[in-house]
């Protein structure tokens, strides 16, 4: 179905002097969407033109309109030779396409040229007129929403989280094209761009697709990735949750929703609150020793056991000639049952999930994977009799409905044949995954029924479990990008699960190769299946991996999920990773199942960050008398696994809270610490760098000497977190994201993450030293300084963090004051392979030392060198997730920034060397920051996010974004010394008027007072937009040779509007009042003249610059004044100083948002409250 | 081993005042690192040598950028390259166009050409301002210069507008445009006791009451032109030395109002004819070029140091000014009292400015 798509060319400002004789310009500008182009005149000799052009308007298909980017071409006109073009202007029409999001982009934006940047500014408009597509089987998606942010936008309320979804599209990269070889580097440059353009706005739209398929509305945490591969091309994916998400202003409608009206009436145990142990006894090997024999095998040793006894190898036939692996003894299995020989099933899901979960058995994804973190766990009470047998988590689904989902193994172990009623209406869920058919309600409200006959709780809640699961798990992956939960979805973590794969990169087929049409981009879905599977393969057996870790765990999904690549050469690291974690099925597709809502307080808008309150939570579900809930701030923290079956060693005490439920010691985590859990102290940011010599290799042979070097990198990496999380006192990581970067000669390492003292959690042991030859005296006394160095650190830490943990009575194992004897144990550099490493670490692990072992005096040095990062100053404090821990009263002054770093390192250095420089690198950088930021003290780095890459052989590049937030130094201080309080809460919602006008509503339903306050809202949206665009366009300058300066009286006021930018998700001391789309911008800067341009430092801060210019434009011609989880995903920067040249690439993201400050709101809303009341509904949407 | 790239850009730009200073002063960055580390920036947040080092880099790379639109003033506002907030704007404008006042005096009258520019090595090693400040104080009195050249109008108002400078500092730049424009002599070693301040003192009087704009500021072109008419009907006030009965009766209306209240009173009733014939004579020859361009030094020569040799305090040539051109409105047969009060007030002031050692 067809748009309207019309643009209007207005003025320009600030040309470029394209004719030297005159000093002036004529331009003049092409507007071009898919293949229409047209024209403005010339606007002859001005820098100034003003060509208030005519409506150009475009009919395209609205296909078109998501794939499309405007393209807006200003060029200089010249009678005798070709015409120069000045730069361009790229348009993402996206935003446009949703009702609730932007409605017309106006606004002075700049023109770019990528051989010389920002080149003047166009004042343009664009609107688009849709209508509406009701077509089945349409292309389009238009009217879903995106969302870089990881959390519940705030302004919305998630009525569903639908789950994971996921594309890629793959081209040829026009770098490495025949004609490429004759075009200018800026053809070149401007075919990339367009490219890729193009290809995320297929993307886009294709996942998309996808969410509407599922029945949602919106993508959350929509990560977007770009694989530079090189001679095999360009992939560009994109993961993302889907959600069905809802305004929270549109108010009534939530009353009448089905959910709430759900017939179970009397169910009383709501599935959240049965998240026991049941599940998944596995016999995951630890952490760390597992990673080892993983990858020195290439299969996972203990997970296969058990998980996939009896199984038979299944394979696509498709991929395997096509995978290049680069494990030894592939072929063997190679020629596998090709799949297409089973049924064909209605949904591309159940195809992936018949693949076989794991390389154990194909060995054809290879290398390396880990589970880092060790974890909670739950209620002992409920164990099921047959614990280890009873595999609730394997899917229930009968086989007869779909044989390819069913895990052979595990059905043969389950002694409990599922319930018949369960797998109907899995069935159901699983035929049509869009919302509740009515044969599911009935089966809902029949295993209700039978759950409240049985007396025991135990069965019950396991029924209830496995319920919970297979809605799960009948999912192609149970993952969710999200990092943030409304209270009460995340029930338990279980810890980190990561999977890590090493490729051999191959010309990605490409029909269109050679075809004139080579801009028409490839998905290989669309293609003839023959070969070019293989990127969606590698993911897909990535998947499965984390998913089978995740269950092993014994959680049934995973949260704070990403992935990434390294690429060097023809080697690429595929990664994975996120939180394996047990979910209240409250928001899922099987909502309706649940009863909690209609006794929680807040019918169903719990969900909404921001106006949710744990107490209401709490309230709802300790009247429905589960402990679980009771004490939100701690039951995250419980083991989900069971106890007896440990997946690896880990010391399991009761929680430090409630005292009810087993905890583990140490607790790592990918997503952001939870609103409601109990911190004390402070937090900080935690960094474990390595870096790893390799030797030159080609193909196949490099291949594989990272897959052997992987295990032991990752293995350091986890080793050194520990350490340094023991050193500063810390019992949790939050956040966590290891990166490892690929070089010609060597490995790069770099786990970030936030340190904080949960409550919950024992209080971490100290850290001892020992020597193994312990016959010297000097040595000894080596020793003891070192250990007394360290123990002085660790108290300073702790003061330091504040961390003064209430002292405990300690009843089972372990005290919390450390004891030499009784910390978990580490190793140094242990070279053992595989299963011998894990049988040593399962009898080490009850042991329960935490020993560092040294082996000479060097090592001491080198020891205490790695531990002991210099403390922030005084003043500062730094994290790597959102926000810090026990930090509240935020000022509005924040400062985003990014700081890129190159190094370039001397041939031959030993692997200690190559440590030491890499880890002062990333030292200096973050001294430099505070310095830099010194003016804004009292003050947080949030969201540090660190990337690392090897440009080239002996260059390490290391960016940082992140913003600094100023807060008030009078700090409440009661509120921080009672830890048990739930203060962090406050500091996160600081939508509090909108729980008050929840509250209200739920209060006295007639009121409207409070309908009103969105419609203020709104409208200060409005007015600042309005305000912004009219100020932009009365800035014109007049023209050079004019001299009626004297008119032109408006000098004291900035033009431009401020735009503000953030890593975060939110905005402190104010409210975001609208999104209005995503921002996902590609640039390439390209310059001949490095010299000139300042050097690569010059070159690169401008283009930096640049980009952050481009975005707030776009933001403020979109009616926005901030960009929200911003991010830079990509920055790639190659220099050939030799030739004075140098290229960047750029990628960044974010959220276009209308923010109105809290005080400001409070005037309005007044305001606006008293002037209309009821006609408030209409207000939205405009 | 080096690093090889370094930068930190944010979204609003970071701004450090006193490296700004540094920048603008012409130092290098390890002249900069060093003056920082003199005045203890190392004991800010726990910094090293290195970071400072970073640090000073970065910034005075941020400011290079920023030079650009710096020379445009107007454009800071509107230019989207970096986030400024507005009164970080007017700092960075209004340090931008700061000048040293030794460095201006030097370059007073003279004209603003290249062939001065190759004086800057001169004037830098005489004042001892770094050469690279010397070049944008002195390129930034050309491009203000050039600017307001043509435009009508109001001159201090015009730079004001344009460069958006604050009062004080545009009426600097008034003065620096003035003498630019009629190339006044200021070089000479007897004006060298002057400084820019007293200089730009007159000036301002010379542009508020003598100029075309002065009487009507709608006109076209540079308002800094002297009044023509005016100039000559300054001619008409010789009368008042070449009447004798005129002078005579000057002097004894002026002896009279300054008996014994000025303590060289019979200096200057022996000098009265001297000087008030200087004062006529410079009147009157102002429409030539060069006795105009020479007003300055032959307010020195011929009022100053007579005065100064006579010992007078400045307190007895305000008494003796005062009277002098009020006692004119006694003259009866003296008709050009408007034209005389408007030469005498400027002058008076000028003088008054001046006289000191």
């Amino acid at each position: 179905m067809p748009g309207k798509l019309k643009a209007k060319i207005v003025a320009g400002r600030h040309l470029p002097v394209m004719d030297r004789a005159s000093d002036l310009t004529d331009a003049f500008v092409e507007v071009k969407f898919g293949n229409t182009t047209f024209k403005t005149d010339v606007y002859p000799k001005s820098l100034n033109p003003q060509w208030n052009s005519e409506w150009f308007k475009f009919e395209v298909d609205d296909e078109d309109l998501q794939d499309e980017p405007l393209q807006i071409t200003v060029l200089d006109h010249d009678t005798y030779s070709a015409n120069d073009a000045i730069g361009k202007v790229y348009i993402d029409i996206d935003p446009l396409l949703c009702s609730e999001a932007a409605t017309v982009i106006s606004g002075w934006l700049p023109i770019y040229d990528t051989i010389h940047g920002i080149r003047g500014e166009i004042n343009v408009l664009v609107k688009v007129d849709l209508f509406n597509d009701l077509n089945r089987f349409r292309q389009s998606s238009c009217g879903v929403k995106f969302f870089c942010t990881t959390s519940i936008p705030r302004c919305y309320r998630a009525v569903m989280v639908h789950g994971f979804v996921e594309e890629l599209v793959v081209n040829e990269d026009p770098e490495y094209q025949w004609i490429d070889r004759i075009r200018t580097p800026r053809a070149s440059n401007e075919a990339r761009q367009r490219l890729i353009f193009l290809m995320s706005g297929e993307l886009q739209r294709k996942i998309g697709l996808k969410v509407l398929e599922m029945g949602g509305n919106a993508v959350v945490g929509y990560l977007q990735c770009f694989d530079l591969e090189g001679e095999s091309g360009l992939v560009v994916r994109a993961i993302g949750t889907a959600c069905t998400l809802e305004k929270i202003s549109t108010f009534p409608a939530t009353a009448t929703h089905p959910n709430n009206s759900s017939p179970s009436k009397d169910m009383k145990d709501s599935p959240q609150a049965a998240p026991s142990t049941l599940g998944c006894r596995s016999t995951h090997s630890s952490p760390v020793h597992s990673a080892s024999s993983r990858l020195s095998q290439g299969f996972s040793v203990s997970v296969p056991t058990l998980l996939f006894a009896g199984m038979k190898p299944r394979h696509r036939s498709s991929e395997v000639p096509r995978a290049r692996q680069c494990r030894p003894g592939f072929g063997e299995e190679a020629p596998g049952v090709p799949l297409s020989s089973g049924p064909p099933t209605p949904l591309r899901a159940q195809t992936f999930s018949s693949f076989s979960p794991s390389k154990s058995y194909s060995r054809q994804s290879s290398s390396s994977d880990t589970e880092l973190s060790l974890t909670p766990k739950t209620v002992g009470i409920f164990l099921c009799p047959s614990t280890p047998a009873l595999e609730s988590e394997s899917s229930p689904l009968p086989s007869a409905h779909l044989p390819c989902h069913l895990r052979p193994g595990m059905a043969s172990r389950s002694t409990t044949p599922p319930p018949l009623h369960i797998s109907q209406s899995d069935t159901a869920m699983l035929r049509k995954s869009v919302s509740f058919s009515e044969e599911l309600l009935l089966a809902v409200s029949g295993m209700g029924s039978g759950g409240s006959a049985g007396k025991e709780a135990g069965p019950l809640k396991a029924l209830l479990r496995q319920q919970t699961q297979s809605a799960l798990e009948q999912r192609e992956y149970p993952f969710f990008t999200l990092t943030a939960f409304p209270p009460g979805f995340l029930l338990h973590v279980g810890g980190v699960v990561s999977a890590r794969s090493v490729k051999l990169l191959d010309r990605i087929h490409n029909p269109a190769l050679g075809n004139t049409r080579s801009y028409k981009l490839l998905d290989w879905n669309s293609f003839t299946a023959d070969e070019p599977e293989t990127r969606d393969a590698w993911w897909e057996e990535i998947r499965q991996e984390i998913k089978s870790h995740a269950k092993a765990l014994g959680c049934h999904a995973v949260v704070g999920y990403s992935e990434s690549t390294s690429i060097c050469e023809e080697v690429c690291i595929l990664s994975a990773s996120g939180t394996a974690a047990v979910l209240s099925s409250r928001f899922m597709q099987d909502g309706p199942l649940d009863t909690e809502h209609r006794l929680s307080r807040q019918p169903l808008c719990v969900f909404s960050t921001g106006s949710e309150r744990v107490e209401g939570d709490m309230g709802s579900s300790a009247s429905l008398g589960f402990e679980e809930v009771v004490s939100p701030g701690c039951g995250f923290c419980h083991i989900p696994y069971d106890e007896l079956n440990i997946p690896f060693p880990a010391q399991l005490t009761y929680c430090y809270c409630c005292r009810r439920y087993k905890v583990p010691d140490v607790l790592f985590t990918t997503i952001d610490l939870p609103t409601e859990a109990n911190v004390t102290g402070k937090g900080c940011l935690i960094q474990a760098r390595l870096c790893r010599t390799k030797k030159k290799a080609q193909g196949e042979g490099n291949a594989t000497a990272i897959s052997s070097l992987l295990p032991f990198l990752e293995y350091e990496l986890h080793t050194q977190l520990m350490n340094k999380l023991k050193l500063r006192g810390m019992n949790a990581l939050f956040g966590l994201r290891i990166q490892i970067s690929v070089g010609e000669t060597m490995l790069l390492g770099l786990a970030s993450a936030t340190g904080v003292y949960l409550t919950a959690l024992p209080s971490p042991g100290g850290i001892q030293i020992a020597g193994k030859t312990p016959s010297d005296i000097t040595y000894e006394q080596h020793i003891s300084t070192m250990q007394k160095k360290i123990n002085d650190t660790i108290d300073k830490n702790k003061e330091l963090y504040e961390i003064n943990p209430p002292e405990v009575v300690e009843e089972i194992i372990g005290s919390p004051i450390p004891e030499p004897r009784q910390r978990s144990r580490l190793f140094r550099s242990h070279s053992e392979s595989s299963d011998e490493v894990s049988e040593l670490d399962l009898s080490h692990g009850k042991k329960d030392a935490f020993v560092l072992e040294i082996d000479d005096t060097d090592a001491v040095e080198d020891i205490h060198a790695l531990l002991t990062d210099s403390p922030t100053p005084a003043g500062f404090y730094s994290c790597n997730t959102e926000i810090m821990p026990g930090i509240q009263n935020w000022t509005s002054a924040i400062q985003m920034f990014t700081s890129v770093r190159v190094f370039r390192l001397n041939a031959n250095l030993t692997n200690q060397g190559l440590n030491k420089i890499f880890s002062d690198l990333c030292e200096n950088l973050l001294k430099s920051l505070y310095f830099k930021l010194r003016s804004m003290v009292p003050c947080c780095l949030c969201h540090l996010n660190f990337t690392v890459a090897i440009p080239e052989d002996e260059l390490i590049q290391v960016a940082v974004t992140a913003v600094a937030m100023s807060f008030d130094k009078e700090q409440p201080l009661e509120n921080g010394k009672q830890s048990g309080e739930k203060t962090l809460i406050k500091a996160i919602t600081e939508n509090d008027e909108q729980l008050q006008f929840n509250l209200e509503l739920n209060a006295e339903t007639s009121s409207h007072n409070p309908l009103s306050s969105p419609k203020g809202l709104s409208e200060v949206g409005s007015h600042l937009s309005a305000r912004a665009s009219s100020l932009e366009k009365a800035s014109p300058l007049p023209e050079g040779r004019s001299r009626s300066l004297r008119s032109n009286r408006s000098y004291s006021g900035s033009s431009v509007a401020v735009v503000k930018m953030t890593p975060l998700s939110f905005i402190p001391g104010a409210k975001i009042i609208k999104y209005l789309g995503i921002i996902n911008m590609f640039f390439i800067r390209e310059t001949s003249s490095l010299r000139e341009e300042g050097g690569v430092s010059g070159f690169l801060h401008t283009f930096i610059a640049e980009v952050f210019a481009m975005v707030r434009a776009h933001v403020a011609a979109l009616g926005g004044n901030a960009v929200v989880s911003y991010s830079m995903k990509e920055c790639v920067f190659m220099e050939n100083p030799n030739k004075n040249q140098a290229q960047c690439l750029i990628n960044v993201s974010g959220d276009a948002v209308i923010f109105v400050r809290e005080s400001e709101l409070e005037s309005t809303s007044v305001q606006t409250q008293s002037a209309t009341t009821h006609t408030s509904n209409g207000g939205e949407g405009t | 081993m080096s690093m090889e790239l370094d930068v930190f850009v944010g979204n609003t730009t970071v701004l450090d005042q006193d490296v700004y200073q540094l920048w603008l002063d012409g130092h290098t960055v390890s002249d900069a690192v060093r003056i920082r580390m003199e005045a203890g920036a190392l004991q800010e947040c726990e910094a090293n040598a290195e970071v400072l080092h970073s640090d000073t880099t970065d910034q005075f790379r941020t400011f290079q950028m920023c030079e650009r639109l710096l020379q445009s003033p107007s454009k800071v506002a509107n230019q989207l390259l970096f986030q400024i907030p507005p009164h970080r704007q007017t700092m960075l404008i209004e340090r931008y166009y700061e000048f040293d006042s030794v460095f201006a005096r030097e370059v007073l009258g003279k004209k603003l050409s290249k062939g001065t520019k190759k004086d800057l090595d001169d004037i830098s090693s005489k004042t001892g301002i770094a050469l690279k400040s010397c070049r944008r104080q002195f390129d930034n009195f050309k491009r203000v210069f050039k600017v307001v050249e043509e435009l009508k109008g109001p001159l201090v108002e015009n730079i004001q507008r344009h460069f958006l400078l604050s009062d004080v500092l545009a009426r600097d730049y008034a003065a620096i445009v003035f003498f630019a424009n009629s190339r006044f002599e200021a070089g000479k070693r007897k004006l060298q006791y002057l400084s820019f301040q007293d200089f730009a003192f007159c000036a301002g009087q010379l542009i508020s009451y003598w100029t075309v704009g002065a009487v009507d500021n709608m006109m076209e072109d540079l308002d800094v032109d002297l009044e023509k008419d005016f100039l000559h009907d300054l001619k008409d006030l010789k009368v008042l030395v070449n009447d004798k009965d005129m002078l005579d009766q000057h002097k004894s209306l002026v002896c009279a109002q300054l008996r014994g209240k000025i303590k060289v009173f019979s200096e200057m009733e022996a000098n009265f004819k001297n000087l008030s014939r200087a004062l006529v004579n410079i009147a009157s020859k102002l429409t030539h070029t060069k006795d105009f361009r020479d007003l300055f030094i032959d307010l020195v020569e011929k009022l100053i140091e007579p005065c100064r040799s006579d010992k007078w305090t400045i307190g007895d040539l305000r008494l003796f000014l005062k009277h002098y051109s009020s006692s004119v409105h006694m003259l009866e047969a003296f008709r050009h009292q408007v034209i005389w009060d408007r030469y005498m007030s400027v002058i008076k002031s000028c003088i008054l400015k001046m006289y000191h050692d």
